[in-house]
C-alpha cells in the first residue's frame, strides 16, 4: 500500500503511456472485428513488423546519436509514417492471403481464426529465422534475440512534485490521442468511413446499397495496420528494443483493451487501452510487477461480468451520427 | 440447401466426380493463371478426398453392429502394436517413437477429444484450454511430491479439481457471447501459467521435480521367459526410461474417454449441445437450459484436459510453467478444427498430424513452426471444414455458419452469385449476425 502511494504518479504516467500504445493497437483489432467479426490474431505480427521497420530505418540512416526536443518529434513522425505504411501494407497483404479466400467460401469464423493463428506463427517464425538475421546482419541463431534502436534523449518536460513526465511519454500520449481523433473523424465523416460503418452494421444491405465490400475490407485492414505501425514507432520511442515475438503479449493485451472498451467501438478502444494501462501499472505498484499480466486479465473478467459488452458497448455496427 | 442435399445424394450414389471437377474449377476461377492450375489441382485433391470420406461414412453407417465392433477391436490391437520397431523406423527415425506416441501424440489426441467437447460439440470457443492441462499437471505434482498420494488417487482428484476450475471459470463468463469468451479463456490460460510462475509453493519458475510414477504393478510384471518375451516390453512397470507402459496408460485413458464422449454425444446432453451450437437463442426458446449445458461442456472438457495433465505429469517427472504456453492451446484448437471439429475420429487425426508432423520434419530444423503455420493457413483455405468433418457439421458449413457464425462480410463475390444456394443460405445467417 505504501509502495502504491509512493508510486502513484509515476505509475499513472507510465500507465497512460502504455495504455496509449494498447489503444492504438486495439484499433486494428476492433475495426477488423467490427467489419468481419474476426479476431485478427496476426495483428500482433503486423505490430512487430512495424517495430522491425523502425529499427531498420534507424540502421539505414546510421542513427547513433540521441535526439531530443523538436528534432525527436520530427524523427518520430517520420518513423511513424514509414512504419505505418509498412504495417498497413502487410496487413492488406495478410488479408489477401490468409482471410480473403476463406471469406469467398463463406468459411466459419473458427476456420478464419485458425488461419489467423497460422499466419501469426508463420510471420513470427519468418522474422525470427529469415528476415531479422538477413536485415540486421545477424548470425542465424541470433534472430530470436532482441534487436535495438536507440535514438531518444530523455528529459523531463513536466515536473510538478511527484508528477514527472518525460518527453517520450508525452509524445506517445499526445500522438496516440491525435491519431485516435483523426481516425474517429475519418470513420464518422468521410465516404469511406461511412462504407466501413455500413458494412459493420449489415454487410448484405451495404452491398445492396452499392458498397464495394472488398474495398472496404482492404481499407479496414490498411487503416488498422497503419495504426499498429504508428503504435510500433511510439513503442520503439519508449522501449528501444524489439524481438520477433514482441507483438504476442502486447497483441493479447491490446485485444483485451478492445474487448474491455467494447469491441467494434473506436472510442471504446481508447478508453479500454487507457484503463488497461492504468490498471496494470497501478496493480503492479500494489502487488508487484510480476502480477502485472494477471491483474490485466482479471480486470477483463471482472468488467465483463458486470458489463458484458465492455465499458462503452459495441457500437461500430450501430448507427451513429 | 437443396443443392447441398442433391450433392450429398449423388455422392452416395458414386456419381459425384463430375461435381468435384466442377467445384474445383469454379473455386479456382478467379485466380491468376499459373497459380490457377496449381490451385485447381489442390482443390481437386481436397474435393475428391471429401467424396471418398463421404462414401466411406455412408458405407460405415450401413454396417451391422458386429462388423463395426470388429473394426474397433482391430483398431485397438493396432494401437497396442503401434510402438513396434518397424513402425518406428518409418514414422519417427529421429526420436524415440514410443515416447513420441505418449506425448505429444497421445497427449494431443486426448486433449483434442476434450477440447472437441467444448468447441466441436457445444460450439464454445476456448483459447485457454491449456490451463486445465496445467491444473492437472500441477495437481499430480503437488499431491505426488508433497502429500505422497498415489497416481490413481491423484488422477481422480485431478479430474475433479480441473472440472471444478472449469466451472469456476465458466460460471461468470459463459453468459458472454463467443468472442468475449475466447479472450476471457485466453486470459485465464495466461493467469494460470503466470500464477504458477509466481507462486513459490509450487516452485515458481523452477516448477516441481521428482513427481512420483504410478505404483508398480509388480504382480503383473511379465517374466523374462514370457512367450515372445514381448520384446522386453513391460506394459505395467512404470518408472523406467521405457515409455511403453505410459503409452498403454494413455491409450487406456483415450479409449475410455472416446467411449465417454461418444455416449455423451448421442445423449440428451449431446443434442442440447448441438442445438446450442447451431442457434443458442432458438435453443433457449425451445426450453434447453443453455447455461447449464454450456457449463457442463466446460466442466467435462476441463476434466479431460486435467486427466491428460495428470498422466503427463507422472511421466515427465518434473514440470515447469513454460510447459503450458498459449501456443499449446492454439495447437490443440488447430488440431480440432483441421481434423473436423465435432467428429471424434476427425479430431484424433488432426491431433495426430499436429503432433507428428513437426517431429517427422525435424530435418527442416528451425523452420518447422514456420511450415506448420503455413500449413494451417493453406488447410483452412482449401478445406475449412477440416479433414474428416462430421456429416452434421458439413451441412452447417454448407449453410455458411459452421455452427459458430460466419465472418461478417462474406458476401459480394462472383462465387456467391454463381452459386445461388450459397446466396439463399447466406442471407438468414447474416441476418442473425446483424441482429446481435
Amino acid at each position: 500500500m505504501h509502495n502504491f502511494i509512493d508510486q502513484f504518479w509515476p505509475s499513472t504516467v507510465d500507465g497512460l503511456a502504455l495504455g496509449s500504445i494498447y489503444a492504438l493497437v486495439a484499433l486494428g483489432y476492433t475495426m477488423v472485428y467490427g467489419v468481419l467479426r474476426l479476431i485478427n490474431f496476426a495483428h500482433s505480427e503486423i505490430f512487430m513488423i512495424g517495430t522491425m521497420v523502425v529499427i531498420g530505418v534507424l540502421n539505414l540512416f546510421d542513427v547513433t546519436s540521441l535526439y531530443g526536443g523538436f528534432t525527436l518529434i520530427a524523427i518520430v513522425i517520420g518513423l511513424a509514417v514509414v512504419a505505418g505504411v509498412a504495417s498497413g501494407g502487410s496487413a492488406v497483404l495478410l488479408e489477401l492471403v490468409a482471410y480473403r479466400p476463406l471469406r469467398r467460401r463463406g468459411a466459419s469464423r473458427l476456420a478464419a481464426l485458425i488461419s489467423a493463428i497460422g499466419a501469426s506463427l508463420f510471420l513470427q517464425q519468418l522474422f525470427a529465422r529469415v528476415v531479422i538475421p538477413q536485415a540486421f546482419d545477424l548470425p542465424k541463431e541470433k534472430g530470436a534475440l532482441p534487436v535495438q534502436g536507440h535514438f531518444v534523449q530523455r528529459n523531463h518536460v513536466i515536473s510538478i512534485g511527484d508528477f514527472v513526465v518525460s518527453n517520450d511519454k508525452l509524445i506517445i500520449f499526445v500522438g496516440a490521442i491525435l491519431m485516435m481523433v483523426v481516425l474517429d473523424q475519418f470513420v464518422n465523416r468521410t465516404r469511406l468511413g461511412r462504407g466501413i460503418r455500413a458494412t459493420a452494421q449489415d454487410p448484405q444491405t451495404a452491398v445492396l446499397m452499392g458498397v464495394n465490400i472488398d474495398r472496404i475490407v482492404t481499407a479496414t485492414f490498411a487503416i488498422g495496420g497503419a495504426m499498429a505501425g504508428v503504435a510500433a514507432a511510439l513503442y520503439m520511442l519508449r522501449f528501444e528494443e524489439a524481438k520477433y515475438d514482441v507483438g504476442f503479449l502486447l497483441g493479447i493485451k491490446a485485444f483485451t483493451a478492445a474487448v474491455l472498451g467494447g469491441i467494434g467501438n473506436l472510442r471504446g478502444a481508447l478508453v479500454g487501452g487507457l484503463v488497461l494501462g492504468l490498471v496494470e501499472m497501478w496493480g503492479s505498484a500494489l502487488f508487484g510487477t510480476e502480477w502485472q499480466h494477471v491483474i490485466a486479465f482479471s480486470i477483463l473478467i471482472l468488467v465483463l461480468m458486470f458489463r458484458p459488452t465492455g465499458i462503452l458497448g459495441e457500437s461500430l455496427q450501430q448507427a451513429r451520427a | 440447401m437443396s443443392t447441398d442435399q442433391t450433392q450429398v445424394k449423388s455422392a452416395a450414389g458414386g456419381g459425384a466426380w463430375a461435381g468435384v471437377v466442377e467445384r474445383a474449377r469454379r473455386r479456382s476461377a478467379n485466380v491468376v493463371p499459373g497459380l490457377r492450375e496449381l490451385l485447381f489441382a489442390l482443390l481437386l485433391v481436397t474435393e475428391s478426398a471429401g467424396v471418398v470420406t463421404d462414401a466411406f461414412h455412408d458405407w460405415w453407417v450401413r454396417q451391422p453392429g458386429w462388423s463395426r465392433w470388429t473394426v474397433y477391436v482391430l483398431l485397438i490391437i493396432g494401437a497396442i502394436l503401434l510402438p513396434a520397431e518397424g513402425v518406428a523406423s518409418i514414422m519417427s527415425p529421429d526420436t524415440d517413437w514410443t515416447t513420441l506416441l505418449f506425448f505429444p501424440v497421445g497427449g494431443y489426441i486426448l486433449l483434442a477429444i476434450g477440447l472437441n467437447v467444448v468447441v466441436g460439440q457445444a460450439g464454445l470457443l476456448d483459447l485457454g484450454y491449456v490451463a486445465f492441462f496445467a491444473i492437472g499437471g500441477y495437481t499430480m505434482a503437488v499431491f505426488g511430491t508433497k502429500y505422497g498420494w498415489s497416481f490413481w488417487e491423484i488422477l481422480l482428484v485431478g479430474i475433479v479439481l480441473s472440472a471444478l476450475s472449469g466451472i469456476v471459470l465458466g460460471a461468470p463468463t459463459l453468459r458472454l457471447r463467443g468472442d468475449y469468451l475466447a479472450i476471457v479463456t485466453l486470459g485465464f490460460g495466461e493467469i494460470v501459467r503466470i500464477t504458477a510462475n509466481n507462486t513459490d509453493y509450487i516452485g515458481g519458475p523452477n516448477g516441481i521435480s521428482g513427481i512420483p510414477h504410478p505404483p508398480q504393478l509388480t504382480a503383473w510384471a511379465f517374466p523374462e521367459s514370457f512367450p515372445f518375451g514381448l520384446g522386453g516390453v513391460q506394459p505395467f512397470v512404470y518408472g523406467s526410461l521405457d515409455a511403453h507402459s505410459y503409452y498403454y496408460l494413455m491409450l487406456l485413458l483415450i479409449i475410455v474417454t472416446i467411449i465417454f464422449a461418444k455416449r455423451l454425444e448421442r445423449s440428451r446432453v449431446g443434442r442440447a449441445w448441438a442445438s446450442i451450437r447451431e442457434d443458442e437463442d432458438a435453443a433457449e426458446l425451445m426450453g434447453v437450459p443453455t447455461f447449464k449445458f454450456k457449463l457442463a461442456a466446460f466442466a467435462i472438457g476441463a476434466a479431460i484436459g486435467g486427466a491428460t495433465g495428470v498422466v503427463y505429469g507422472t511421466q515427465a517427472v518434473s514440470i515447469i510453467p513454460t510447459n503450458f504456453p498459449f501456443i499449446l492451446s492454439a495447437t490443440i484448437l488447430a488440431a480440432v478444427v483441421m481434423g473436423g471439429s465435432g467428429n471424434i475420429p476427425g479430431v484424433m487425426v488432426g491431433a495426430f498430424l499436429v503432433a507428428w508432423i513437426p517431429e517427422r520434419v525435424r530435418f527442416l530444423g528451425e523452420y518447422r513452426v514456420l511450415v506448420f503455420g503455413a500449413v494451417l493457413v493453406l488447410l483452412m483455405i482449401f478445406r475449412p471444414e477440416g479433414i474428416l468433418p462430421s456429416r452434421q457439421r458439413k451441412a452447417e458449413f454448407a449453410e455458411g455458419s459452421g455452427g459458430m457464425g460466419s465472418m461478417g462480410a462474406e458476401v459480394a463475390t462472383a462465387t456467391v452469385v454463381e452459386d445461388t444456394a450459397e446466396l439463399d443460405d447466406a442471407a438468414p445467417a447474416g441476418g442473425t449476425e446483424a441482429a446481435r
